[in-house]
């Protein structure tokens, strides 16, 4: 187990010397040169001089890219052009409103498709499943922020429960803090939730139909002791598959939502720094979100190996 | 043929023509601002009313399902000729190097949401339609693969490929012959949901204006200028919303209902099922 954790951290470090390379390359093919970029047809020969010199175009690309590369691994992401503060900075404020709504989302996503999909499949082909099959086909089929405006028109405009956007601040307590996020994180986890009970309860009715289960069944286990001891684990794989999926989806989904809510998050601050061309900000948060990513494939991969042993060893 | 699958190409075959229809036609000209109607109530002239500039929401719904359509399928093109040979090719070389490398480039490409590409190419070349194709379509790409190795995986172990190996069938013909058409279920389910997915992440693209821009009409774009007006036109999120839903989950029900009608195993199997899964 430590010798296959050892060999995935090798391979986690190369993945992220590679996605920092693309990163940074994608910003250092931008048409003409970033500071021209950033400063628009108009900005005076001076001004693009000095943007050129704090971002140090006159020096090589290398030596820019272990630049900022370093800057990654100490904390330090540079100073956004438009907000004239450092990026480290605005990112750590904007991680209180993105993080907590992605966990909450995660949390919420697993808590409901766990029981769903185990009874769903428990109750294969009676009138549980049935429902459960129409209401995860809606589930899947709704974009999550067309929801979240569905949310907003019903418990905010009609019945005034939740504000329509915004975000109060952690330091203005946890409650009214986690009302502010509680609708986006309905909005991103339930059709995620659809997604993941779909595929337990089809992975799960799957591993049902093992012998190995009929064998467990035979010498006298009940349906639960054996969906428990026996399937359950089997199913898991294509499930932990799928939550790190969602992972990346909850991100990518975040963006959208933070924007739906005006919430003060990454995703917000990528999209806006877009708009104002500011590139050390884009570089830096796009870098980081798939920093994250990475590490909860990461994760994933290592409770895979955890399950099921036969893993560890491919060959 | 199933209800579901009747009602699954009722569906989408609906939004389908619609899209293909509005190359041709459309009841009113997407582009033509008529802003003294706007706001009209459904009628006979505009049959779901207009919009804040007084455009027709039927025809801006037909211009976008065309463009949804072509976004979600040229997307799904990618991803699947980019990763079903990528995860074959892993799988048959299961445990060595190149395995190792594949599966690698997978995570790699993998750690880049649809959305953050999408951010990307935007920041260096603006905003369009054909960001949105590619940046969905790379994402697809190790969904396809990862599935295609992980379906394949098992079967290299069973006796119909040992045979075929002792038979003197090589990898590559092993893979196309043997592995790949125990896999078509396995694709038909995924392909759908990365169709539907991809129509979804248009419109979410869109919605943030990283995809389709004006004046191509997109739902997306549709629901993102209706935003502010939710309270006293709530009418303007709602179609386009409507919309995506219901060809969403007409692409989910045809999935589901060609898997059963093409796959007999899959038919006996929820039948016996009833039976021998009974727990």
């Amino acid at each position: 187990m430590i010798g296959f954790a050892l060999n995935r951290l090798v391979s986690l470090l190369a993945s992220l010397i590679v996605a920092s390379l693309v990163v940074f390359a994608a910003v250092e093919i931008v048409p003409g040169d970033p500071a021209r970029f950033m400063l628009g047809i108009n900005a005076q020969p001076d001004t693009v001089a000095a943007l050129r010199a704090e971002l140090g175009l006159d020096r090589s690309p290398v030596e820019r890219y272990l630049s900022w590369v370093g800057g990654l691994l100490t904390g330090d992401l540079g100073v956004s052009y438009t907000y004239r503060s450092p990026v480290s900075e605005i990112v750590a404020e904007r991680l209180q409103v993105s993080l907590p709504l992605a966990v909450y989302a995660l949390v919420l996503t697993i808590v409901i498709a766990f029981p769903v999909g185990m009874l769903a499949a428990a109750s294969r082909g009676g009138v549980v499943d049935t429902l459960f099959t129409g209401a995860t086909q809606l589930g899947i089929a709704v974009p999550n922020f067309w929801f979240a405006l569905l949310l907003i028109l019903l418990f905010s405009v009609n019945l005034g429960w939740f504000s329509a956007g915004g975000f109060p601040g952690w330091q203005a307590g946890l409650l009214p803090g986690l009302r502010a996020l509680t609708l986006p994180a309905i909005a991103l986890a339930l059709p995620q939730a659809s997604i993941l009970a779909r595929l337990l309860r089809a992975s799960l009715i799957d591993t049902l139909s093992g012998d190995y289960i009929r064998t467990a069944r035979a010498k006298g286990l009940s349906a639960g002791q054996a969906l428990r001891r026996h399937a359950l684990r089997n199913a898991m794989i294509p499930v932990f598959t799928i939550i790190g999926l969602q992972f990346s989806f909850l991100i990518a989904g975040a963006v959208i939502i933070e924007n739906v809510f005006f919430l003060p998050g990454l995703g917000r601050l990528v999209l806006q720094a877009i708009t104002q061309r500011d590139l050390i900000v884009v570089e830096s948060v796009v870098m980081l979100l798939v920093l994250a990513v990475i590490l909860v494939n990461f994760a994933v991969e290592l409770a895979y190996s955890w399950i099921d042993p036969r893993l560890r060893n491919p060959s | 043929m199933s209800a579901r699958l009747l009602i699954g190409l009722g569906l989408s075959g609906l939004f389908v023509t619609a899209g293909l229809v509005s190359l041709l036609w459309t009841p009113h000209d997407v582009a033509n601002l008529n802003i003294a109607a706007k706001f009209a109530p459904a009628s006979a002239e505009y049959l779901l009313g207009t919009d804040h500039f007084g455009r027709d929401i039927l025809s801006m719904i037909m211009v976008g399902a065309r463009t949804s359509i072509a976004v979600a399928l040229l997307a799904v093109g990618i991803g699947m000729l980019g990763g079903v040979p990528l995860g074959l090719l892993a799988a048959a070389a299961r445990g060595s190097l190149l395995d190792d490398v594949v599966m690698r480039f997978n995570d790699m490409v993998f750690a880049f949401p649809a959305l953050l590409i999408a951010i990307m190419i935007t920041a260096i070349v603006g905003p369009s339609a054909v960001n949105a194709i590619v940046a969905i379509g790379i994402f697809n790409i190790p969904v396809f693969a990862r599935l295609v190795r992980a379906g394949a995986l098992p079967l290299w172990t069973l006796d119909f490929v040992l045979s075929a190996r002792v038979s003197g069938k090589g990898a590559a013909r092993i893979s196309v012959q043997h592995i790949l058409p125990n896999l078509t279920n396995l694709l038909i389910v995924q392909g759908t949901i990365q169709f539907s997915l991809g129509i979804l992440a248009e419109a979410g693209l869109s919605f943030v204006g990283l995809g389709a821009q004006p004046p191509t009409a997109s739902w997306g774009r549709m629901m993102a200028e209706s935003q502010t007006m939710i309270s006293f036109a709530p009418h303007l999120a709602l179609i386009p919303g409507l919309a995506i839903l219901l060809t969403v989950l007409g692409l989910n029900l045809t999935g589901d209902g060609l898997r059963d009608a093409l796959d007999p195993k899959s038919r006996s199997g929820s039948q016996q099922g009833s039976g021998r899964a009974e727990l």
